[in-house]
């Protein structure tokens, strides 16, 4: 853009070209915003023409989750609930990125406030993988993935809070991060499970996503949790070499259950770590295997409380059946899709009177124990690498049948999540029918600078596009 | 299913009710059957939290084990709690399903809290 080869208004011009193109078989975007990008673009141009210095992402055009709130551009959460829902204020997030020059093209559809790994639990229907139609881009955050990955938006903002943006990234074959809990604001992410939720970046390449992560990274006194920690050069870090590093592999990550090609894909991913000067180290990781129970009580018990909220009174849909109660239920029965409500029974059962101690507060001792799994083996390694899906992208309509199926594609990324800590995943070579497959790096609490950059190494010596 | 064991033991019809109930969730005959059979399939696996021995095990309370957090004490310090003026509230209350605006204010209106 500083060299003038295009002004921020014809790359605008551009990706919406290609979303109307594109939108209609893949089902990414739910909402567009083409005022407020055209203006933000024009803003932009009028920098270009002034000779200014251009902030980082200088009309870098960029796609919302639609769980992240805009002001004065629908925030639906995939949800029946909220159609018609118009935020009156802006996340911080998306905040930060339109200071620093970004074009918001829109929102993208995703599973039901954030619940779900194949984005089949939207209300406004499945989002298809841009690597094979017929296939699912992973959830939640499938339209973020799907957009970046098609080419209609050069980056994208998703939430993960078991795995909603490493798990689509992996399976639609584009690099996607979730940062430390507490460096990025949740202020305006409409929650799902509040000690799990984390906003963070899609991009075409580890440095896009440095980008963002710089951008995006930093403390909010909207948000309570979110941390005054410096915020390290994120670009420098991609950049910087990686021997010396050493790379801890748990063997509980290998176990039964893995497609044989991941497995392929993920021991030369590895291999070409230890190439790059890596040095391996076998870890034990032995709470892993409790990480998907812990999770779904942990993380429905916290829905259960935050969705109480959608009542059919301040926002969103209401279906009047007489005095206040019976409106509430029905309002919240129709306007709750099936996954949703599901959630809600078992958040709601879990913390109910008699069985707290048994589910809830159990769940999070053994949360502890998952934790501290984490900070044993980072005495032991400096980022603990994994696969980040046990399988490729599944068809639509595959694994719908059986909730607990479901939950299992999110088996080595619900750790991290509960733990706290950073994770990427990276492309790392696709499979014999050309599914992307995914590589998961790990890093210690704010250790996002040494995820990058063993990220950045990996994707400079070729590790996207294994065999 | 998976995990299943084939006997349902957990949840019954009335145990779904109640929950139903305490979530304000609407549920039609068989969605009811349906949550009660799959609530017990995924709690039966939830079971395998009980192979650990957790007594001496503090419960995580947040995002991050705070005990080994790299965040020093004022990094995690509260904002100072000072009054702000917002914008949003009016805004807010002109995207509500029945939004009322009387002589001392604009409300939410809400059914009829009690049938006589």
């Amino acid at each position: 853009l500083s060299a003038k080869k295009v002004s921020a208004r014809e790359l605008t011009d551009l990706f919406y070209d290609r979303i109307k193109k594109r939108n209609p078989e893949l089902n990414a975007f739910l909402a567009l915003s083409p005022e407020r990008a055209y203006a933000q673009a024009d803003r932009v141009d009028a920098m270009v023409s002034r000779g200014e210095k251009l902030p980082p992402l200088g009309g870098v055009p960029v796609a919302i989750k639609d769980v992240i709130s805009t002001r004065g551009i629908t925030s639906t959460c995939g949800s029946r609930i909220l159609e018609n829902y118009i935020p009156p204020y802006d996340a911080t997030a998306v905040e930060h990125l339109e200071a620093a020059g970004a074009v918001l093209l829109g929102k993208t559809n995703c599973d039901e406030f954030a619940m779900g790994s194949s984005n089949e639990n939207s209300a406004y229907g499945p989002v298809r993988n841009p690597a094979a139609l017929d296939r699912v881009p992973g959830g939640s955050s499938g339209g973020s993935a799907a957009a970046v990955a098609a080419g209609l938006a050069v980056a994208a903002l998703g939430t993960d809070t078991g795995g909603s943006i490493r798990q689509p990234g992996a399976l639609c074959g584009i690099p996607a991060m979730m940062p430390t809990y507490g460096r990025v604001s949740r202020y305006g992410l409409i929650a799902f499970a509040s000690s799990l939720d984390r906003i963070g970046p899609f991009g075409r390449s580890v440095e896009d996503i440095a980008e963002v992560m710089g951008v995006l990274a930093g403390p909010d006194p909207n948000d309570a949790t979110s941390v005054r920690d410096p915020v390290p050069n994120y670009a420098e870090a991609a950049r910087a070499p990686v021997n010396g590093l050493r790379i801890g592999i748990p063997r509980e990550y290998f176990g039964e259950g893995m497609d044989p090609e991941v497995h392929k894909n993920v021991q030369e991913g590895i291999a070409l770590l230890e190439r790059l000067g890596c040095k391996r180290v076998s870890l034990h990781m032995p709470h892993t295997d409790y990480a998907i129970a812990t999770y779904y009580i942990v993380a429905t018990a916290e829905a259960s409380s935050n969705l109480a909220r959608y009542d059919g009174v301040r926002y969103g849909l209401r279906v009047p059946n007489g005095p206040l109660l019976a409106t509430y239920k029905k309002s919240r029965g129709r306007g709750f899709g099936a996954e949703v409500k599901r959630r809600i029974m078992l958040g709601t059962y879990a913390l109910s009177a008699g069985y707290y101690d048994a589910y809830y507060l159990k769940a999070q001792k053994v949360r502890t124990l998952i934790a501290r799994d984490f900070i044993e083996a980072f005495r032991q390694a400096d980022v603990v690498v994994t696969p980040t899906s046990p399988v490729p992208a599944f068809r639509l309509g595959e694994r719908t049948a059986d909730p607990l199926q479901m939950y299992l594609a999110d088996i080595y990324t619900v750790t991290g999540s509960l733990a706290g800590v950073p994770g990427i995943s990276v492309p790392c070579g696709k499979t014999s029918a050309g599914l992307p497959v995914g590589l998961q790096i790990f890093g210690p609490h704010f250790g996002e600078a040494t995820v990058l950059r063993v990220a950045g190494a990996f994707e400079t010596a070729g590790g996207f596009t294994l065999n | 299913m998976l995990f299943s064991t084939g006997e349902s033991v957990k949840i019954s019809r009335e145990d779904a009710l109640r929950v139903a109930g305490l979530a304000h969730l609407d549920l039609t005959e068989a969605e009811l059957a349906t949550y009660q059979e799959q609530l017990d399939s995924i709690l039966t696996y939830v079971d395998k939290l009980n192979e650990l021995d957790t007594r001496d095990v503090e419960p995580m309370a947040g995002g991050r084990p705070l005990a080994f957090d790299s965040a020093t004490p004022e990094d995690s310090s509260l904002r100072e709690d000072t009054p702000r003026t917002s914008a949003v509230a009016e805004r807010a209350i002109s995207f509500a399903p029945d939004p009322a605006t009387t002589s001392s204010g604009r409300y939410f209106r809400v059914p009829k809290v009690i049938d006589r």
